[in-house]
């Protein structure tokens, strides 16, 4: 088998934020780093962040500090949190958005010339640091334009199909370029992945084409353990009309403005049910709640600030007994400002300029003019490869994870702009550690039949003959039954249905048909990718029915109630040696006292 | 709404022709969703490069009846009903297949733009202080997503293809020097790679680039011409150069100029 050979102290796989940052620190630490993106350099899924990103700055509230962000992160997941990562994650925040700034990162200013920072759902503070609606392109580019003079290499519109070990370690990727189609294998020393999520495994979501669980999967099959699977976040506010822009992403920082959600009796629903943990700071009537949007620092904030698993929820409990929009959403409304303030329209335009665009553009909307309509959107996945709080490293040694891949930070619940920071922080960590274990340890060996194997898998789909279906009519079918049966509200029987279903679905997968040569071929990229996107389906699946309880992104409905018990363990996904999916839970190991104080005091 | 008719080029560097493919039409559709229906449906192999599908990513861009554009931002209803719907490559960077081309030079241009070097932090704690409105003006360039639809349009490039020997960087990369330039923090000078490297003396003004702008950037008033007139300040004007000798050079002394907004203040 033919293929070309690079080696490289670090392999980064993924060129979203946390790749980019990974890539950088690894490279300044000194050895040799490559980096494997799906798509064209910059593209990655990071540009779609809009909100902002959060850290503890206290620009705009000085009581902000690290305790709260840790406290409100903790919160927010439900205290299942890998709570050694939301404290480094809250400590160390800030100095990574002041190093973008030092890279050339231009954020929206206070009036003493500072970043500003704005509201968000679940975060005490005005915490997130952002550019209007374009957070994410600005991080992006940042990233990009610094990280490109830093020496790393860089191997666009690649895809790596395998990890390959030594052992037990971990030392070389296997890959193939999409323009020709031809093979490639990285040996390392260390790898770093920052693959993003698995919104592709549903049939509404934010996510784009490449989010098909690449690097939860490759984890899986190389020994990795997998956490939190069954935490999917669906956002509450997409798009949900006309059809063909279903689920695109509507960004929280339209309620952090000012934005309601009503229902189609023009009724503010959210005021109804405020869970008791967020009571003590939630306002109770629609006065406070602008007051808060406002910058009152005594006002509570508004419920549509509450988390997004709650807001989900609400969203499709409204839509469910009747009282949702035309097109099965609710009412997402900024214009209504306009009696507030003077120059709304304005103001709209300046802080939510992408939003404005978009609604205009693909909606014929005018949002400030009228209300959009919106539904819950598969967003972003809490759940990955276990890892090391410091380090990163799973268990497989020298097999490092940063960013949406990696799970722990956000247990139960992602707070909005709490990935911007994950990724800064943590693509740093594990740039660092990456590097570290480079330098500590010599090349691992890479067997040539293990990527023989891979090619051979890979190019399987041309020899096929007797199928009579392409990739996308699979693909479509699994991300119908993953939304209808193991979506936002979760039962067991209907789970049990989709595990029938995913290996019905797998059997058709591995008969489909690839058109065309191997140059730039999507059938035939889409063909590979189905094996991600079972590998990741069925953990969520399996991760969903292991948890009888209700707990952040997680809604059973046979289990409604949280247990005790449950809060207190973790469910981990390994492949067992029997080569099956194995599901087991662990304890989360106890809190240290004084973390346990903070969220006493913050309570 | 029915159906309609796309020619779509199919091809490689070999060479290629148009193909018929119908697609079914529903309300509020962009011409990405026909692509991908066809995709999906008739032609697996079909190459196109997307990722955000909401404008934020700049990956799919083509030229749609001839006119460069991204095709997720590009509704059926705004396109003649009842007339085929013709979509090429961009014609400015070489072919891969079908809709895919070859953007790597432009990443090459990139890496020869001297990276951005703040002055001294301002605060004792390493941070630095600069005001909305001095910052308003770097904002509007990036914003770009580097769909390429302005190099493509670009007839320095398009036409008189100067992307090898006297190279023009193109009125992408003339927006991310302006982006640095104009930068309250920068300290780097890039006036004579615009003059030497960049070729920015080839532009002459015809704002094509600025019209095809998904982000609606005005990419030559505010962004090529000033930078033009920085180099024309820099290297042709006697008078600015005595006042250089007598004061020297004090990076922070731009004023800022006046910014436009919503159309050109200058005849064209």
């Amino acid at each position: 088998m033919d293929y070309e050979t690079h080696e490289h102290d670090v392999l980064v796989i993924g060129a979203g934020g946390a790749g980019l940052r990974a890539a950088i620190e690894a490279s300044a630490a000194g050895v040799s780093v490559g980096l494997v993106c799906k798509s064209l350099l910059g593209k990655a899924h990071t540009v779609m962040a809009e909100g902002g990103v959060a850290a503890a700055l206290a620009n705009v509230d000085d009581r902000d500090n690290w305790r709260v962000h840790f406290a409100d992160t903790m919160r927010g997941g439900q205290y299942t949190n890998n709570w050694r990562m939301a404290e480094l994650h809250a400590k160390e925040a800030p100095a990574r958005v002041h190093e973008l700034e030092a890279w050339g990162a231009v954020f929206d200013r206070t009036k003493d010339g500072r970043i500003l920072q704005r509201n968000f759902g679940g975060h005490r503070y005005a915490r997130l640091a952002h550019v209007g609606d374009r957070t994410g392109l600005e991080m992006i580019r940042t990233l990009q334009d610094h990280g490109i003079h830093q020496g790393i290499n860089v191997y666009m519109e690649c895809t790596v199909i395998r990890l390959l070990k030594d052992g037990d370690r971990v030392t070389g990727a296997f890959a193939y370029y999409r323009e020709k189609g031809r093979f490639v294998l990285f040996k390392a020393k260390a790898i770093v992945l920052a693959t993003g999520g698995i919104g592709k495994a549903y049939e509404i979501t934010s996510n784009s084409w490449e989010y098909t669980g690449d690097g939860h999967s490759l984890a899986y099959h190389a020994g990795a353990d997998l956490v939190d699977m069954e935490f999917v976040q669906f956002h509450p506010t997409g798009m949900v009309w006309p059809p063909s822009v279903r689920g695109i992403l509507v960004t929280e920082g339209v309620r952090g403005e000012g934005g309601v959600l009503r229902n189609n009796q023009g009724k503010r629903f959210m005021f109804g049910d405020i869970p008791p943990n967020y009571k003590e700071q939630t306002a109770d009537n629609e006065e406070e709640g602008w007051r808060y949007t406002m910058g009152d620092k005594n006002a509570r904030r508004p419920p549509e600030l509450l988390t997004r698993d709650h807001v989900a929820r609400c969203i499709v409990r409204e839509v469910k007994e009747g009282r949702g929009t035309p097109h099965g959403g609710v009412y997402l409304d900024i214009a209504w400002i306009k009696e507030r303030i003077p120059n709304a329209a304005e103001h709209i335009k300046r802080k939510l300029p992408s939003m404005y665009h978009q609604f205009k553009e693909l909606g014929n909307i005018d949002i400030t003019k009228e209300p959009m309509e919106i539904g819950p959107t598969t967003h972003y996945m809490m759940g990955g490869v276990r890892v090391d709080g410091d380090s990163q490293m799973s268990n497989v040694p020298g097999l490092f994870a940063a960013g949406e891949c990696a799970g722990g930070l956000h247990g139960a619940n992602r707070l909005g702009g709490n990935s911007l920071s994950d990724l800064l922080v943590f693509g740093k960590r594990a740039g660092e550690y990456a590097a570290k274990f480079a330098k500590e340890h010599g090349a691992g060996k890479v067997a040539d039949d293990q990527a023989e194997a891979a090619a051979r898998w890979a190019l399987e789909p041309f020899e096929r003959t007797t199928g009579d279906e392409g990739p996308y009519k699979v693909q479509q079918d699994l991300q119908v039954m993953m939304q209808k049966l193991v979506g936002i509200v979760r039962k067991e029987d209907e789970m049990q249905k989709a595990l029938d279903g995913l290996q019905k679905l797998g059997e058709r997968a591995r008969h489909v048909l690839v058109v065309g040569n191997r140059e730039y071929n999507p059938g035939w990229h889409t063909a590979l990718d189905l094996d991600n996107l079972f590998t990741v389906s069925e953990a969520i699946t399996r991760a969903s029915i292991e948890r009888k309880e209700s707990r952040g992104a997680q809604f059973r409905e046979d289990y409604p109630s949280k247990s005790d018990a449950l809060g207190k363990v973790l469910v981990i996904i390994r492949k067992g040696p029997d080569g099956r999916m194995q599901v087991n839970q662990q304890p989360i190991p106890e809190m240290p006292a004084e973390l346990k104080q903070i969220i006493q005091e913050m309570k | 709404m029915g159906q309609a008719t796309f020619q779509i080029w199919r091809g490689d560097v070999q060479g290629g022709a148009f193909k018929e493919y119908q697609a079914d039409i529903s309300e509020g559709m962009v011409v990405l969703d026909a692509v991908h229906q066809i995709q999906a449906t008739q032609a697996n192999d079909l190459a196109c490069r997307w990722n955000c599908k909401a404008g934020k990513c700049g990956s799919c861009s083509a030229e749609i009846n001839g006119k460069p554009r991204l095709m997720c931002m590009t509704r059926m209803d705004t396109l003649p009903e009842g007339q085929p719907v013709s979509l090429k490559p961009m014609k400015t960077f070489p072919i891969l297949k079908d809709l895919v081309t070859n953007v790597s030079w432009n990443y090459g241009i990139n890496k020869r733009i001297p990276p951005f070097k703040p002055r001294p932090p301002d605060a004792p704690d390493g941070t630095w202080r600069m005001s909305q409105e001095e910052v308003d003006r770097i904002q509007e360039f990036r914003k770009c997503i580097e769909c390429f639809l302005c190099q493509d349009v670009c007839h320095v490039l398009r036409d008189h293809d100067k992307k090898e020997g006297e190279v023009f960087g193109g009125p992408r990369f003339m927006i991310r020097v302006a982006s640095l330039e104009m930068h309250p923090l920068d300290t780097v000078d890039r006036l004579k790679l615009l003059r030497d490297d960049l070729n920015i003396g080839l532009c002459n003004i015809t704002k094509c680039c600025t019209e095809v702008c998904p982000e609606h950037i005005h990419i030559t008033d505010n962004g090529i011409i000033p930078l033009k007139e920085r180099v024309v300040d820099e290297f042709y004007d006697p008078v600015a150069w005595v006042i250089r000798k007598v004061f020297g050079r004090a990076r922070d002394k731009r004023l800022p100029l006046p910014m436009v907004e919503g159309g050109s203040k200058r005849p064209t």
